[in-house]
C-alpha cells in the first residue's frame, strides 16, 4: 500500500519550496496541506470543483495565463508562484470584478466581520473602483424560516447550489437567468426543507445567505466561541456555540471528520432558540395544596429528601431520565436511587420490549465508526428513518449509496430518502419480524442449508428477493434504527439481525433514541446493570413498568412524560397516582405541573457540563458556554447535593470532571460490541394484519420534535417536519373503513375515543395507522399496540 | 413520471421527448431537456409555464430547479406568457447600418407595442433584440417564428404582418 502511495507522489515547487503531493491532486489541496494560503470563494473541500470565481488564480511556470489553483492538477516538477506579481494581479483583477456588483453595505450586513469577501477585499481589493455605473440589485427571496437571503450580495460562487445537489441530495437552490441577470434562488417561491439546509449559511462566503433566527442580534467580534456537543441524536455532532455575554446566540459546526465532518443538522443548529422560551423554569417550584409557588433550593431539597427517604418506602422509588441526559447525571441518578435501596432506574422511555435485557451488549452502539458506513457495499436499515432520526447518519448512507453501495430499508413506513434505495419494504409492525425472519432464513439456508429455529418463518417471495440482494454484498452492515428500538418485539428483531449478519460475515449495530443511550448504559441507568455494565444486585423496574405500575415516588430527569414516552397517556395516568413526583427539568409544562409536586430547574444545552457517548462509542466531554438562567443548576450538582443531604456515599465530587473520571474508571475503555446473537424467542403467529377492526399503530417521532428543547425552538417549529395531528391511513385502509381523506374520525387508543382527522398517506402500510409522537394526538397514546378508527361523520 | 405529467404533457410531446431521450446514453437522459422544452413551448403557443417545466422535470427525472435554470438561461425560451408569433427585428451592426432601427420602430408602431411586449390579442410578441441573426447579407432583416424575412422595407413589413394569423 505504502509503496503504491510513494509511486504516486510527485514533487512540485510552491513559492520556491519543494512540496510533495499526490499525483493529480488539485493544487489548492496541496497548498492548503502545506500551509500556503491561496484566496478562494467557490472552492470547498467537501464540494465538487466549480472553478467559477477565479479568486484562486496563481502563476504556474510555462503556463501562458494565471491558473485557478482549485482546478489545476499538480504535475511533477511544476513550479507555482502564489504571490508573484502575475498571481497577485490576477487575484486583484478578480476581486475588482467581484466588487463591481457587490454592495458596499458591510456595516448593515450580518456577515460583516466574518465575511470571506470582506476579508479578501482587504487583502486584494483596491480603494478605488474603475466602475462608475449602477450596481445590479436582486430581489430577496423567502426561502423559509431558517435561512435569510440578501441576494444582491451573492457572488455566484454556487457553493449553496452544489451543496443542495451533492450533500443535501435535494436540489432546492439553482442559478437562473444568464450573465448580468443570473440569480441564485428557488425560481418559484419555495422554502428549503432539507434537514441540513442551515449548512448553506456557513458555506456562503458572503452575506447572501445568513441565519434568520440570529439575524441582527450580534456582531461576530462580540461573540465568544465555545466547543460543545449537540444533544439531539446519537451522532453527537461537534459544534461551536457562540455566546454574547451570557446569551447563546448561535450554533455552528465544529469540524470532526469522524463524526459530523463539516456539517450539522438544522435541529442541532437552531435548537438553542428554545433556551429562552417562556416555559423555561427559572426557580424551583413546589406544589402546596394544589397550588404552585416558587421556593428556594433549600426548601426544594428538604422536601425532596423527606419524600424519597420516607422509611420503608425505599424500593417504591423510581427514576427516569431522558436518553439525552449526560453520563454524569445518569451515573449520579442511578447511584442515588440504588443508594436508597431501589433499583428502579431507566432511560429507555420509548422502548416497549425489555425481554432481551440480559443479553444486551454492554452499551448500544453501531459497533463501528461512522466512516465505515461509507465503505460498506450493502447496508440494511431495519425499522427507522435515519434521515429524520439521525440526519448525519443518513448523510453517510447517502454517500455510500452514491458510491454504489446498495442501501435497503425494511420498515413500517415507506419513507422518502434523498438517495436511491436498492430496495424498500414497508410492512405492518407485526409483519416486520416475519419479514426479517424470512430474509434471515433465506440467507442462512443459502449459506448452510439448514434453518433451525428460523424454520418458524414462512418463506416469502419478497424476503427471498431481499435475501439475494443482501447476500450478494461483500461488506454487509445491518443497522437497527429507532423504530426497531420501539418495536413490540424488539428483542426478536435484534436476534434476527445478529443471526443474519453472522451467516454473512457482516456486522450489525443499532442507532438509539436520544443523544446518550450508550452513556446511559455505561452509567448504569438501566434497572439490571450497574455502572460499567456490571451486574447490579437487585433488578429493578424498567421504564415501561415504572410508567404503568404506580410507585410511591418518582424522579424525572429532563423529559416531558406526555411527549417523550412510548405510552404518554398511560405514563401520565400512572404518575398522577404517585405520592410524590419531582421533575428536574429545564422547562415546565401543563402536564408536568399536573403530575409533579416539585419542579427543579436544570441547565440545558450550552449551559450544562458533562459527557455524552455517541453511536460509534465516542465519549465526548463538554463544559458550559454560558450560565444557566435564573437559579437553574446543572442536574449533576442537584443530584450531588441531594445524595449528600440524604447521607449516601459517593456524592462528594467537587467537579463534574471528578465524576467523569470515576465513571470512566468503572467502564474501562468502552469497547464497542456487536449485537449478541441470542436464542431466538418464539413469538406470536405471523398473522397477516387484518384491517378490521383494529389497526396496527406506527409511531414516528418528527425530525423537529425530538426533545423539550427542540420543541420550543421557534424557527424549527415553523418547518414542515414537525408532524401533524392527523391519523394517517393508506388509501386502501381508508377505503376499507369507508372513510374519505380528511374525514372526521374517532380514534380509540385503548381509552376514551379521541376525535381526529383521517389523512390519506400512501407511506403507511395497509392495516396500519401512523400517528406522530409528541403531537397533541400523540400524547393520547397508551400501551396498546393497536387502535380503532371509525368515521364520526363529516369532513373537515 | 406520474399520471399528472402525462396529463400536462401531450402524448405527442411525450413521443418527441422519448425520441430525444433515445439519442443519449440512459444516464445522460437530462441532455434531452432542451429538446423537451422546445417541444413543450411550441405546443403551448410560444411560452413555458411552471407547470410545464415541472412536468418536463418529472418526465426526465430532474430536479425542478434544474429545468428552471435551463429555461431561464436560454433566450429562446419564454417563461412568461407572450403572444404566440415571436417577432425579432435585428438591430445589430449590419442591420443598424441598413435601417434596422427604423424597421423596428415601424413594427412597434404597427403592433402598438414596445420591444418586449405582446399585443393584447395575444397574437404577436416583439422579442427583445437578440444578437446578429447571421443574415447580414440581407440586412435589414427580422425573424418571425424561425422564418427569416430579409431586405425589409416598411411596405414589406406591412404585408408580412398582415398575413400573420
Ligand atoms: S448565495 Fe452565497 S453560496 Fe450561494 S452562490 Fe451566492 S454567494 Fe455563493
Ligand atoms: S476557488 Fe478556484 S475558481 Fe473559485
Ligand atoms: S446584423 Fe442583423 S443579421 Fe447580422
Amino acid at each position: 500500500m505504502s509503496a503504491q502511495i510513494t509511486e504516486d507522489l510527485v514533487t512540485i515547487e510552491v513559492d520556491g519550496q519543494p512540496v510533495q503531493a499526490r499525483k493529480g491532486a488539485m493544487l489548492i489541496d496541496v497548498t492548503d496541506a502545506a500551509g500556503v494560503y491561496i484566496p478562494r470563494f467557490c472552492y470547498h473541500k467537501k464540494l465538487t470543483v466549480a472553478a467559477n470565481c477565479r479568486m484562486c488564480l496563481v502563476e504556474v511556470e510555462r503556463a501562458p495565463k494565471p491558473q485557478p489553483a482549485c482546478a489545476t492538477p499538480v504535475m511533477d516538477g511544476m513550479k507555482v508562484f502564489t504571490k508573484s506579481p502575475k498571481a497577485i494581479s490576477g487575484q486583484q483583477a478578480t476581486m475588482e470584478f467581484l466588487l463591481i456588483n457587490h454592495p458596499l453595505d458591510c456595516p448593515i450586513c450580518d456577515q460583516g466581520g466574518e465575511c470571506e469577501l470582506q476579508d479578501l477585499a482587504l487583502g486584494y481589493g483596491s480603494a478605488v473602483s474603475q466602475f462608475t455605473e449602477r450596481k445590479r440589485v436582486v430581489r430577496d427571496k423567502n426561502i423559509g424560516p431558517l435561512v435569510q437571503t440578501d441576494m444582491t450580495r451573492c457572488i455566484h460562487c454556487t457553493r449553496c447550489v452544489r451543496f443542495g445537489e451533492e450533500i443535501a441530495g435535494l436540489r432546492e437552490l439553482g442559478a437562473t437567468g444568464r450573465g448580468e441577470d443570473m440569480e441564485i434562488g428557488t425560481y418559484v417561491a419555495q422554502a428549503m426543507v432539507s434537514e441540513l439546509s442551515g449548512n448553506v449559511i456557513d458555506l456562503c462566503p458572503v452575506g447572501a445567505l445568513t441565519s434568520k433566527p440570529y439575524r441582527y442580534s450580534a456582531r461576530a467580534w462580540e461573540l465568544q466561541q465555545h466547543d460543545a456537543v449537540a444533544i439531539h441524536d446519537c451522532v453527537g455532532s461537534n459544534v461551536h456555540v457562540h455566546a454574547k455575554g451570557q446569551v447563546l446566540k448561535r450554533v455552528v459546526p465544529m469540524e470532526n471528520e469522524g463524526i459530523n465532518e463539516t456539517w450539522i443538522s438544522d435541529r442541532d443548529r437552531f435548537s438553542y432558540q428554545g433556551l429562552r422560551h417562556e416555559d423555561r423554569l427559572l426557580t424551583p417550584r413546589i406544589k402546596e395544596n394544589g397550588a404552585w409557588r416558587e421556593c428556594d433550593w433549600e426548601t426544594a431539597l428538604v422536601t425532596l429528601e423527606a419524600a424519597v427517604t420516607e422509611p420503608g418506602k425505599s424500593n417504591r422509588l423510581g427514576a427516569l431520565a431522558a436518553p439525552s441526559s449526560t453520563c454524569e447525571e445518569m451515573f449520579l441518578l442511578q447511584r442515588f436511587v440504588r443508594g436508597l435501596g431501589s433499583a428502579n432506574v431507566d432511560h429507555r422511555l420509548r422502548q416497549h420490549d425489555f425481554s432481551g435485557d440480559s443479553s444486551e451488549p454492554r452499551f448500544p452502539s453501531l459497533g463501528f465508526a461512522f466512516s465505515e458506513l461509507e465503505q460498506a457495499d450493502t447496508i440494511v436499515i431495519v425499522g427507522g428513518y435515519p434521515r429524520h432520526d439521525q440526519p448525519l447518519i443518513n448523510h453517510r448512507l447517502r454517500k455510500a449509496a452514491l458510491r454504489g453501495a446498495q442501501v435497503i430499508a425494511i420498515d413500517s413506513l415507506h419513507q422518502e430518502y434523498n438517495f436511491d434505495l436498492s430496495a424498500q419494504l414497508a410492512v405492518a409492525p407485526s409483519a416486520l419480524v416475519a419479514i426479517l425472519g424470512a430474509v434471515t432464513r433465506a440467507v442462512v439456508e443459502r449459506a448452510t442449508g439448514a434453518g433451525g429455529a428460523l424454520a418458524q418463518f414462512t418463506p416469502r417471495a419478497e424476503a427471498t428477493r431481499l435475501a439475494e440482494l443482501i447476500a450478494a454484498g461483500q461488506k454487509i452492515l445491518v443497522v437497527l434504527g429507532n423504530r426497531a428500538q420501539m418495536h413490540a418485539e424488539r428483542s426478536r428483531l435484534f436476534s434476527l439481525a445478529a443471526t443474519l449478519v453472522q451467516s454473512l460475515n457482516g456486522r450489525s449495530g443499532q442507532l438509539t433514541d436520544g443523544a446518550n443511550a450508550a452513556g446511559a448504559w455505561l452509567a448504569g441507568a438501566v434497572p439490571h446493570r450497574g455502572p460499567g455494565g456490571r451486574e447490579a444486585g437487585a433488578i429493578g423496574y424498567c421504564a415501561a413498568r415504572m410508567l404503568t405500575t404506580p410507585l410511591d415516588a418518582y424522579l424525572l430527569l429532563g423529559f416531558e412524560p406526555d411527549r417523550d414516552c412510548s405510552a404518554p397517556a398511560t405514563a401520565v395516568a400512572t404518575l398522577v397516582q404517585a405520592k410524590f413526583v419531582a421533575a428536574l427539568t429545564a422547562f415546565t409544562s401543563p402536564t408536568l405541573e399536573q403530575v409533579a409536586h416539585l419542579l427543579l430547574p436544570i441547565a440545558s444545552f450550552g449551559e450544562n457540563e458533562g459527557s455524552l457517548v455517541n453511536a460509534s462509542g465516542a465519549w465526548q466531554t463538554f463544559v458550559p458556554a454560558v450560565k444557566a438562567p435564573g437559579s437553574a443548576r446543572a442536574a449533576w450538582k442537584i443530584l450531588r447535593a441531594l445524595g449528600d443531604r440524604c447521607g449516601l456515599p459517593g456524592f462528594t465530587a467537587v467537579t463534574c470532571a471528578d465524576i467523569t473520571t470515576e465513571l470512566k474508571a468503572l467502564c474501562g475503555i468502552p469497547r464497542v460490541e456487536p449485537l449478541n446473537p441470542r436464542p431466538l424467542p418464539g413469538g406470536h403467529a405471523n398473522a397477516a394484519p387484518g384491517i378490521e377492526p383494529r389497526l396496527e399503530l406506527v409511531v414516528q417521532v418528527p425530525l423537529n420534535r425530538t426533545d423539550s428543547l427542540v420543541r420550543r425552538a421557534s424557527a424549527l417549529q415553523q418547518m414542515p417536519q414537525v408532524g401533524d395531528e392527523g391519523v394517517h391511513l393508506s388509501p386502501a385502509t381508508l377505503a376499507t373503513l369507508k372513510l374519505q381523506d380528511q374525514a372526521q374520525v374517532l380514534l380509540n387508543v385503548g381509552g376514551a375515543d379521541v376525535s381526529a382527522i383521517a389523512m390519506s398517506d400512501s407511506s403507511v402500510p395497509d392495516g396500519c395507522c401512523l400517528i406522530y409522537a409528541t403531537t397533541n394526538l400523540g400524547t393520547q397514546l397508551t400501551t396498546a399496540a393497536t387502535v380503532t378508527v371509525r368515521g364520526a361523520g363529516g369532513t373537515r | 413520471m406520474s399520471a399528472t405529467d402525462t396529463q400536462v404533457l401531450s402524448s405527442h410531446a411525450c413521443a418527441v421527448i422519448d425520441e430525444w431521450i433515445a439519442k443519449y446514453p440512459p444516464e445522460q437522459k437530462r441532455s434531452a431537456v432542451l429538446a423537451a422544452l422546445r417541444e413543450v413551448q411550441h405546443e403551448n403557443h410560444g411560452f413555458l409555464t411552471t407547470e410545464l417545466m415541472d412536468a418536463v422535470a418529472n418526465y426526465l427525472g430532474l430536479a425542478r430547479i434544474a429545468v428552471y435554470e435551463v429555461a431561464s438561461f436560454y433566450s429562446m425560451f419564454e417563461t412568461k406568457p407572450v403572444g404566440h408569433h415571436s417577432i425579432s427585428v435585428c438591430t445589430n451592426i449590419s442591420c443598424m447600418l441598413r435601417g434596422g432601427d427604423e424597421m423596428l420602430a415601424h413594427v412597434e408602431k404597427r403592433l402598438g407595442i414596445k420591444v418586449g411586449g405582446s399585443t393584447s390579442d395575444g397574437k404577436c410578441y416583439l422579442k427583445p433584440e437578440e444578437e446578429c441573426l447571421a443574415a447580414c447579407a440581407g440586412a435589414p432583416m427580422m425573424m418571425i417564428d424561425h422564418i427569416y424575412y430579409e431586405n425589409l422595407t416598411t411596405e414589406k413589413i406591412d404585408q408580412i404582418l398582415a398575413k400573420l394569423t
